[in-house]
């Protein structure tokens, strides 16, 4: 016994670093489930605080771009207004057209389902394997988990965790999320991810032979995953191969937004995802 | 004791927050990113008891995960560099060098010994690192060119962190 203690003693920085080692890569393993709420995330008071007041000296540098960027947006808009107006006056309304508008306007007697706020983007990564972004608004605003996140117009992320004032975004540039996405011309679906390469392509699998697919071919949401409206554009295809073995497409999809210089993004709350998730939950129980 | 003990909690929060405000949002060709935060096990005292050097490593990784959302990952990594330091120290320096000196810096040790000196830390560091974040040998070149890259990168920046801000 007395030996075993001079041996422990002896070694107690190795038994100490595998205790420690073995601890913190067990994190790694267990922190797989992205949903986790846990102090630690960026949305916590001290590192939200920290990235809050950072990007708020580098803001200056950036109002000018933003301004620019706010301005374009607004032309849209105001285009895309107009056009319905026109439209609406003359009794018509063309589905097809380019510019996303959420589908009130079709039927009035739909109610308005999909709420838009924005916030301002206080850190960002696009180089590791597992990318997030914080947001400077918290539950506080308004912001909820499962909220969609897009930037002009074209999707970014989903808010994952909230706190008070601020909020984490798991961004399209994270391997460990999927969303459901669709060919724009044919409405052929698959699911989109990312495999951690370039953070300008994400990959579009699951999408069989026999669908014809085409260079520049622009990818859109689903509205499966119900926190984002359908046809929201996510790409173009880049490339697409067939992959050796296998009955799919290998297709690259060529991302709308700009990762790297992301700074106001939109936030998407549809009004009756809870209403969604109970209804589908149901289905669970019957298995 | 007491000036050295806010020294060095001063240079393990700067390199933090150098590290998660500059150094993480710079992404060049794709692939390389830098992790400068090690400077910190880099510049610890040479008589720095070797659990304590443990503790203040995972303390350290533990702190960038936090800004990173990626738990383990960094904690991991610097606490292996934490482990490994005195034995890279032995292999570089004589112990009468080590009683003789207090701490590893560029001005007491030489160019040429303090360059080595943070290559082998980087590089293990590294390693460790980006395969533990990719956590599959899949791709394993791509993986090892993004080490190889990343940790050229980050030997200048600790190098030459020692002319520029870290000078004692």
């Amino acid at each position: 016994m007395k030996n075993l203690f001079k041996l422990i003693y002896r070694y107690h920085v190795v038994f100490l670093f595998i205790l420690l080692e073995t601890l913190s890569l067990s994190m790694v393993v267990t922190y797989n489930s992205y949903q986790r709420a846990t102090f630690f995330d960026s949305s916590n008071f001290l590192s939200g605080t920290i990235f809050e007041k950072f990007s708020s000296y580098l803001q200056v540098f950036e109002f000018k771009q933003v301004n620019l960027k706010m301005a374009e947006e607004n032309a849209v808009l105001r285009s895309a207004l107009h056009q319905m107006l026109l439209k609406s006056n003359r009794g018509t309304y063309n589905s097809s057209d380019s510019i996303y508008l959420p589908r009130i306007a079709k039927d009035s007697s739909m109610k308005a389902v999909y709420r838009f706020t924005t916030a301002r983007v206080i850190n960002n990564s696009v180089n590791q394997q597992h990318n997030f972004i914080t947001l400077n608004k918290g539950r506080h605003d308004g912001v909820k988990p499962d909220m969609g996140v897009i930037a002009n117009g074209q999707v970014v992320g989903l808010v994952t965790n909230v706190s008070e004032n601020f909020s984490t975004v798991i961004s399209l540039l994270n391997s460990k999320w999927k969303i459901s996405a669709k060919i724009k011309r044919n409405n052929y679906f698959g699911s989109l991810s990312w495999d951690g390469k370039d953070y300008r392509r994400v990959q579009l699998n699951e999408m069989p032979y026999h669908v014809p697919v085409q260079n520049g071919d622009t990818v859109v949401t689903t509205g499966y995953s119900s926190s984002f409206p359908e046809g929201l554009i996510i790409g173009t295809i880049s490339d697409f191969s067939i992959g050796t073995g296998s009955n799919f497409y290998k297709i690259e999809v060529m991302l709308g937004a700009d990762f790297k210089n992301l700074v106001i993004v939109g936030l998407v709350e549809n009004k009756q995802i809870n209403e969604i998730k109970q209804l589908e939950s149901l289905n669970k129980y019957g298995n | 004791m007491g000036i050295n003990t806010f020294k060095y909690l001063l240079i393990f929060v700067v390199s933090v927050l150098l590290q998660v405000l500059i150094f993480n949002n710079l992404l060049i060709a794709k692939i390389i990113a830098p992790f400068f935060y090690i400077l910190f096990i880099v510049l610890l005292p040479f008589d720095t008891p070797r659990s304590l050097l443990l503790f203040l490593s995972l303390a350290l990784g533990f702190t960038v995960d936090i800004f990173t959302n990626t738990p383990g990952v960094h904690a991991s990594a610097s606490l292996l560099v934490g482990f490994i330091r005195p034995g890279i120290l032995g292999i570089l320096t004589s112990r009468e060098t080590l009683d003789s000196i207090t701490a590893p810096r560029v001005k007491n040790m030489g160019f040429q010994w303090f360059a080595t000196y943070v290559t082998f830390i980087v590089i293990i560091h590294h390693l460790f690192l980006f395969f533990v974040e990719a956590f599959t040998f899949d791709d394993f070149f791509i993986t090892l060119l993004r080490v190889i890259l990343s940790s050229i990168l980050s030997i200048i920046l600790i190098v030459l962190s020692q002319f520029l801000i870290f000078r004692n």
